[in-house]
């Protein structure tokens, strides 16, 4: 694995070079990237925001350590992923990167002639360029929110676009896998949805290590354009194995009468932050977030929640339910903004946290942030433990502590998995939740 | 003379085969017995049962009654294993084996069973999942956690013609586990699990209370269609509507963390007519002992 493969730097100047050279693409984009680039270098040495970043020891992570990889790793390597979902489902299609590179891509042709867009992002600055231009980083997740945010933007590589036109339904699921294979491979995929009016779809987005020993680093966006009247469904299961820094910007934007629901399931990576916003534009706009944390061993996963009510008469709910084990750590950080002329918002905003050991720790932290005076807006958090006399009740009907413990923890998550009407995507993240527990039925 | 002694040999020896084959089979047929001798239990500093001794059948119905505060339930949770009932002195034993050794899970796998005064709710774990995972595990005594599972429609079948015999209503197993379950429905739930996992000994913990009339007869002819041969039954309650259906071989008088006074149905009867007052007459020192603790934790 570790051979004569050419990696290529993602701190320095040359490396952002060589990276260029690598690319044909179009002069406005490698402009683009000049500029994340110049921005990312001066956000280096600009302290992050406090209110996000406090609880987030970032100490321990070194940039340097990773490297882009130039070439796809030889033979099945780059398909050896334990997916949990790809094999489940009958897809309208599939990609999958591995390493920042194509693997595989299809779509049925019913879709494409019904004008649907759906492969790699590279593939679509080249062929739908205006497209790609006029959304790409340029309304959701914005190169200067931070540094992150613009290091994705000087080298994203790999990831997705979807295009779906005015008033197409798209019925059967879609399907993103998204790989590392190489040891200490840096990847920047970009998932990037675009649903123009009136229209549907359900993406179903996976990450996954090829190696549980393989460190790794994601720098990741999500771009959900949810266009007047459209829905979309929107899934990311974020399962890297145990050696993965994950650090992404997510962002989805809900016009006027859309409904976007969104659910995230948090079960892998040595240490996480994502930084996940949810704007409501327009009138009606609705939005649902579900999510569930995992976190076991020594995980260290965060998550910045913005539910941004910008338009009358929006509605957003959120829900997260995190469980923590061995010396684990959570830290949610959730916000709901309300603007003057968001009049009659309604919001919803809940974290709820099962600690199931000593040294494991949760820190929630619900806010609000309401300017405008016609809104309802609830927020809470919980944490506790599990109680003692429900591992008695359970043990008294044979189920041993182990079972018992497991069980709980999955009723825990089971309020989520009820929210979530698309069955496969009920059935993997039940699956997820029980794989990490260690059992499979 | 060598071949006299191989005959007398092989002889004693078949013999000694046979009796071993008749044993086994006696064994298989014999009748499992709960044996409680001399248990002393306490929580936390505070000592309850002071020295109980009692015997339970497979067949047999007994009724435990007694005021509050006497130790009843305490005793039910003791021969469950819950950790906070600390079994100072005495034993409990069913066939020879020394069930004061075992954990809760491992007693429900040999067969015994506690209806919980006040069940627990345990949110997102649906019913039937639960009873799944319990049945399969009481059936299987050795399963280790992650092997399989009663086969799904095996289970299913079970149960929907367990739920028809007590009249529930099938919606009840997609429920969550006493979540947002009336008091009636909580105790239903207990006879429902009763019911798919045929112990040999059920430890009733006031089954009937905090349930109004109709409640109590339902569950009363659940237990009632439940019990048989096969099932040792403790019923501890004190009032008489569950003995209805469910008339008792032996009745207990439980005063002071001691069984009394032991009789038959009509005992039963005599108690919830006329109260304890004639019980704690006939046991002045145990009446002593009552009110000297009622005091202490006034």
């Amino acid at each position: 694995m570790q051979t004569a493969m050419p990696h290529i730097s993602i701190t320095t100047s040359e490396g952002f070079e060589a990276f260029l050279a690598t690319r044909n693409e179009p002069d406005w984009l490698a402009q683009r990237r000049r500029e994340a680039f110049a921005l990312y270098q001066s956000l280096c040495v600009v302290e992050l925001d406090p209110e996000e970043f406090r609880r987030v020891d970032l100490r321990l992570f070194r940039p340097n350590d990773y490297q882009l990889v130039a070439d796809l790793p030889d033979g099945d390597e780059a398909n050896q992923f334990s997916t949990l979902m790809e094999h489940r489902g009958d897809f309208g299609g599939s990609i999958a990167h591995t390493d920042g590179h194509l693997v595989r891509s299809d779509v049925t042709s019913e879709l494409v002639e019904q004008g649907v867009i759906f492969c790699s992002l590279s593939e679509a600055v080249l062929k739908h360029e205006e497209l790609v231009k006029k959304y790409l980083m340029t309304k959701a997740v914005l190169p200067d929110a931070d540094r992150f945010s613009a290091w994705h933007a000087a080298f994203w590589t790999g990831g997705l676009f979807l295009y779906v036109p005015r008033h197409v339904t798209i019925e059967k699921p879609l399907h993103s896998l998204i790989g590392l294979a190489s040891s200490k491979a840096a990847d920047y995929s970009h998932t990037l949805i675009v649903l123009e009016q009136g229209a549907s779809a359900t993406l179903l987005e996976e990450t996954a290590s090829a190696d549980e020993n393989l460190p790794g680093l994601h720098i990741g966006a999500i771009e959900l354009l949810v266009g007047e009247e459209a829905h979309l469904r929107y899934v990311q299961l974020q399962n890297w194995h145990h050696r993965v820094f994950h650090f992404a910007h997510q962002c989805g934007h809900v016009g006027r009468d859309a409904s976007l629901q969104w659910t995230v399931g948090s079960l892998g990576s040595k240490f996480s932050h994502v930084h996940q916003d949810v704007m409501l534009n327009g009138q009606g706009a609705d939005a649902q977030v579900n999510g569930i944390i995992f976190a076991t061993g020594r995980q260290k996963l965060s998550y910045y929640t913005q539910q941004y009510h910008k338009a009358p008469n929006t509605h957003s709910d959120l829900l997260y339910k995190d469980v923590v084990c061995d010396r684990s750590r959570v830290i949610w950080r959730g916000m709901i903004e309300v603007d003057p002329v968001a009049q009659k918002t309604d919001s919803y905003q809940r974290n709820d946290s099962l600690i199931l050991s000593h040294d494991a720790r949760v820190d929630a932290i619900p806010g609000l942030k309401i300017e405008a005076d016609g809104v309802r807006c609830t927020h809470g958090a919980t944490a506790g433990q599990v109680d003692e006399e429900q591992i008695l009740y359970c043990m008294s009907r044979g189920i041993s502590r182990g079972e018992a413990m497991h069980l709980i923890v999955n009723g825990f998550f089971q309020q989520i998995f009820d929210r979530i009407p698309v069955e496969i995507v009920r059935d993997t993240l039940s699956q997820s939740v029980q794989t990490k527990l260690g059992f499979d039925n | 003379m060598r071949e006299i002694v191989v005959e007398v040999i092989a002889r004693v020896v078949d013999d000694l085969l046979r009796l071993r084959k008749h044993l086994v089979e006696a064994d298989f047929e014999m009748n499992s017995k709960l044996k409680i001798e001399n248990l002393h239990v306490q929580v936390g500093e505070t000592p309850i049962l002071k020295g109980v001794h009692l015997e339970i059948s497979q067949g047999e119905i007994h009724a435990l009654m007694g005021p509050n505060g006497s130790g009843k339930s305490t005793l039910a949770y003791a021969l469950m294993g819950h950790p906070k009932y600390v079994v100072t002195q005495g034993s409990i034993d069913i066939d020879g084996i020394d069930v004061n050794e075992l954990d809760p899970c491992q007693r429900a796998r040999l067969g015994m069973f506690l209806a919980f005064q006040y069940p627990v709710t345990i949110p997102g774990v649906k019913v039937a999942d639960f009873l799944r995972h319990a049945i399969t595990n009481v059936r299987t005594p050795d399963r280790k956690e992650g092997e399989p599972l009663m086969p799904m429609k095996e289970f299913r079948i079970e149960l929907r013609d367990t739920m028809k015999q007590l009249n529930m209503d099938p919606e009840f197993a997609r429920r969550y586990l006493n979540d947002g379950f009336s008091g009636g429905e909580k105790k239903r739930m207990e006879i429902l699990q009763l019911a798919m996992l045929k112990p040999r000994f059920a430890l009733l913990d006031e089954t009937d209370s905090g349930l109004d009339s109709d409640a109590v007869r339902v569950v009363s002819e659940g237990l009632a269609k439940l019990s048989g041969p096969d099932m040792g039954v403790l019923i501890i309650t004190h009032h008489e509507r569950l003995l209805e259906y469910n008339i008792p071989n032996y009745t207990h008088v439980m005063l002071a963390g001691k069984i009394v006074e032991t009789g038959d149905a009509s005992l039963a009867h005599d108690l919830h007519a006329n109260g304890y007052a004639e019980v704690r007459k006939r046991h002045p020192e145990e009446a002593a002992q009552e009110q000297k603790q009622q005091e202490a934790t006034v």
